[in-house]
């Protein structure tokens, strides 16, 4: 396969930055979209140009730290994919495509495709956790706990905290985000006791940052590699209603 | 590559007494800080995994002043988050016969008996507390309908005792350990480095007191001292260039402590995992794991005649050959990974693998299919699956899966005596990094387990032992500047050869040499040829390697450079360790000793040892011997069958 790319170029975060033009020949359609950026890299470090700035590291969709705006979608039109999971036979030989980087107020431009996504470790700070020190825990099977809530704890403590759904929400919401981690939490037995005051604190922190709020909109869910609910936020919202009545 | 041998290890730090007292004894004996003295007390955590999230966590709970440091843009992104079967813990909530006792037993038995029986022992006693743990943070393991949690069967066991978030089970476990840490941000215990990568140990007087890093965003060399060191930094299986590991793990933080003075054990002791998806062309960057657990329902199988090219559905079924259910028939498809690897490289070899090169055997699920339904197995490995598809195009449901081994982990690591600590004191070295528990092979699950142990609760007791007779005080400042010039020099070094090859295509060359010569089945020949082409290539990078860009800034090429330079010295030792080491155990298989069967055979007379080395700026390191004992497990050929 043949293919032209327009990838956006920052130099740091006090350069405007600007869309440049590069062709990439002979792409396998096996290759995976990472490994199309390698091959583009490797000879931009010979021709002695500077090679495109991503983050990416496991390479196997868990990890979180890989992601691109890919022809306008975060990690790509492939449903439930990060960008290092996206393979390159879902793209057309001669194809033209557009990469960006996370485009939200919290997440600013560190170089290129990278972006500075701290403010999700501030939120996790304000509340994300069970208070237990290590040594302190009662034997496991103290509490059961229905496989139910289990199971749904489990699917909303999937994310991986990669940001496309603030890269995808016209508002730069982090609230499908801080959802899962409440909703993960407030469904077991174990994140009961700080349930109140965890979902005030994060959504406290995430206003702090400058994210935007829920419209409801619903494309945070659609790009979600993990495929993390919108009633996620449900919860979250019932959670922190909960917490303003006290 | 030249060696001398020195004088050999006597001391491991483990208590005397019965085995099942000695954690307990050493726990009474390891001294106290007093609280208001700990807040005195500074400690470097570097890494962010399960081994040193928890460890930065739990030790601000106990109220250390802990810096902790990550190369990536936040500690949950460590590589434990793609560990995905399971993590052992001797419950025995099945009531099927396990015990602490079996699970020391089968992880010494298991490790082909290399591993140290007081570190097992300990590590099967603190198993059960971390699922306690795991569970009161809120970890979603698996669970069955009655609300208890539910486990699974896992290689080299013939008990369920393998807890497991569906296929999860790292991100769940390494999420537990990072909100942990987080809260300790919060609470401002722990100070938290993101984007920052350790390039040198600071050992003043003989201590280790701190590490020089690089901001990896701005390109600043930082200098960060404390009274303590603790490195867990994770495994060197990127050696191979293509691994499962995640692109940026690398060997640096635990090779320039190597080269300041901390002995290196058993380098060769690799583990090739027998699940990943097989290589598809020139260009692959990593290989990906599919996790060992799919072997409790998933069959292994190879058509029985050689060049057969029919499509696996048009092959009945009494022209499959089952290789690993008929050779091994007690455990099956469940034997240990070594073993599971090594049997699908013999039926390549033989021209009878699949795929595109060959290189590839089937996995099964047909049958379980059949058994089970098609939505029991979509819920047990349903992920698994998805992942298989995305990545080959190929529906796991209708066609078996092709597999191939591809490297894993690296159980040799930094030596560390009982307590953790590495011959530099005051440097501790944890999970993957450290050599201690796995022998010459790891069990699957064990990783977790062994990470957690160290980081919850190894630790946290065993540096305060070590910190009891801190602060330590100033550091001199010659040490450090001493520290911080080789850094910069090397930097500047990288960025002045400017020749016409980039790093990644030198760390390519270097990892098929490793793959070719040092891999799956080691011989004096091939690790002759390794040990005689790694010069050259490492002689070529330092010519002829291109760095572009500045230091000052965010540069991935800078980065590469660097580990791949570290990469060399270490394959080296690897090589040679391999090449010294005749007999073959657990994952390091010397063609020339093997049994009628094929099989690994071990020389317990002359290699009961492990293989510590210690650096020497001539490259001809030292090799200190520690003397394996095994008082309550009978050493025994390891048979599976």
């Amino acid at each position: 396969m043949n293919l032209t790319l327009k990838v956006w170029r920052q130099s740091g975060p006090a350069d405007a930055g600007r869309m440049v033009t590069y062709k990439v020949q002979d792409v396998s359609p096996d290759m995976s979209f990472l490994e199309m950026l390698d091959v583009l890299n490797e000879r931009l470090i010979i021709e002695g140009d500077d090679p495109v700035a991503f983050d990416h590291d496991c390479r196997e969709g868990i990890c979180g730290m890989c992601g691109m705006v890919i022809n306008g979608v975060a990690h790509g039109e492939q449903r439930a994919t990060t960008t290092c999971q996206l393979h390159m036979r879902h793209f057309e030989d001669g194809a033209t495509i557009t990469i960006e980087p996370w485009r939200a107020a919290p997440f600013p431009v560190v170089k290129d495709l990278v972006v500075d996504r701290s403010a999700f470790d501030r939120i996790i700070q304000a509340g994300g956790f069970v208070s237990v020190p290590a040594g302190s825990a009662p034997d496991a099977h103290s509490v059961p706990v229905r496989k139910e809530d289990a199971d749904s704890a489990f699917d909303a403590a999937t994310c991986i905290g990669c940001g496309a759904c603030v890269a995808a929400c016209p508002n730069g919401s982090a609230s499908l985000f801080t959802a899962a981690k409440i909703t993960h939490l407030s469904l077991l037995p174990q994140g009961q006791p700080e349930r109140v005051t965890r979902a005030k604190a994060m959504v406290d922190q995430m206003d702090a940052e400058g994210f935007g709020g829920c419209t409801n909109t619903g494309e945070c869910t659609a790009v979600c590699p993990k495929g993390i609910p919108l009633d996620t936020i449900a919860r979250m919202n019932s959670d922190y209603l909960q917490a303003n009545k006290k | 590559m030249k060696f001398v041998e020195g004088p050999e290890i006597r001391d491991t730090k483990a208590p005397e007494g019965p085995i099942e007292e000695r954690w307990e004894k050493r726990k009474f004996a390891a001294k106290l800080v007093n609280p208001a003295n700990k807040r005195k007390l500074n400690v470097i955590v570097v890494g962010t995994g399960l081994a040193g999230g928890s460890a930065a966590a739990t030790l601000g709970e106990l109220g250390y002043n802990v810096k902790s440091f990550c190369y990536q843009d936040s500690p949950r992104r460590a590589h434990s988050i793609a560990a995905q079967g399971g993590i052992n813990a001797a419950k025995n909530y099945r009531g099927d016969g396990d015990s602490i006792y079996r699970l020391f037993y089968d992880t010494v038995k298991g490790g082909d008996f290399r591993a140290r029986e007081s570190n097992v022992y300990r590590l099967a006693q603190v198993s059960v507390n971390i699922i306690d743990q795991a569970v009161a943070q809120g970890v979603p393991f698996a669970r069955e309908y009655g609300g208890l949690l539910d486990t699974r069967s896992f290689g080299g066991a013939q008990v369920s005792r393998t807890f497991y978030a569906r296929g999860q089970t790292g991100q769940q476990l390494l999420l537990g350990a990072y909100q942990a840490l987080e809260r300790q941000v919060a609470a401002g215990t722990v100070e938290m480095f993101t984007r920052h990568e350790m390039l040198d140990l600071i050992v003043a007087d003989g201590r280790a007191r701190g590490i020089i890093v690089r901001d990896m965003v701005t390109g600043e060399i930082e200098r960060h001292v404390a009274d303590a060191v603790v490195l867990a930094t994770g495994g060197y299986g990127n050696v191979f260039f293509l691994s499962t590991n995640a692109k940026g793990c690398n060997t640096t933080a635990i090779w320039r402590a190597h080269e300041r003075g901390a002995y290196f054990a058993n380098p060769c002791y690799t583990q090739i995992h027998p699940t990943c998806i097989p290589v598809s062309g020139e260009y692959q960057s990593k290989l990906t794991l599919m996790s060992e657990s799919l072997r409790n329902d998933g069959r292994v199988w190879v058509p029985l005649r050689k060049g057969d090219d029919r499509a696996p559905g048009d092959i009945p079924e009494d022209e499959r050959d089952y290789y690993l259910e008929r050779i091994y028939p007690a455990f099956g498809n469940l034997v240990p990974r070594d073993i599971a690897s090594r049997a699908a490289k013999n039926v390549c070899d033989e021209g009878r693998g699949v795929g595109p090169g060959g290189l590839g055997v089937y996995l099964d699920f047909r049958d379980a299919i059949n058994r089970l339904g098609r939505d029991a197995v979509e819920k047990k490995y349903g992920n698994l699956f998805e992942m298989y598809e995305r990545i080959t195009g190929e529906n796991p449901y209708d066609v078996p899966m092709r597999i191939y081994p591809a490297v894993h982990y690296t159980m040799g690591g930094l030596w560390v005596d009982y307590d953790l600590q590495s011959t530099i004191p005051g440097l501790f070295v944890i999970g993957e990094a450290n050599f201690s528990d796995h022998g010459a092979n790891r069990l699957g699950a064990s990783a977790l387990m062994q990470g957690l142990a160290d980081g919850y609760f190894v630790l946290p007791t065993t540096i305060g032992d070590y910190l009891a007779a801190g602060p330590f005080g100033e550091v001199e400042e010659e040490a450090v500047a001493e520290a911080e010039i080789k850094v910069r020099s090397r930097i500047e070094r990288l960025l002045s050869v400017n020749g016409t090859r980039t790093p990644d295509s030198f760390h390519r060359e270097l990892g098929k040499l490793m793959w070719d010569y040092c891999g799956m089945e080691r011989t004096e020949e091939s690790l002759r040829k390794a040990l005689e082409r790694i010069p050259e290539l490492r002689k070529e990078f330092w010519e002829n390697v291109k760095v572009s860009g500045t230091a000052e800034e965010l540069n991935q090429v800078l980065e590469k450079a660097g580990r791949v330079a570290d990469f060399f010295d270490l394959a080296e030792l690897m090589c040679l360790d391999a090449l010294v080491r005749t007999e073959s155990c657990g994952g390091h298989f010397r063609a020339e000793s093997q049994d009628a069967d094929g099989e690994a055979l071990r020389d317990d007379e002359n290699f009961a040892h492990v293989s510590a080395w210690e650096y020497s700026p001539e490259r001809v390191p030292v090799l200190h011997k520690e003397a394996l004992e095994y008082d309550y497990v009978k050493m025994t050929q390891r048979s599976y069958k």
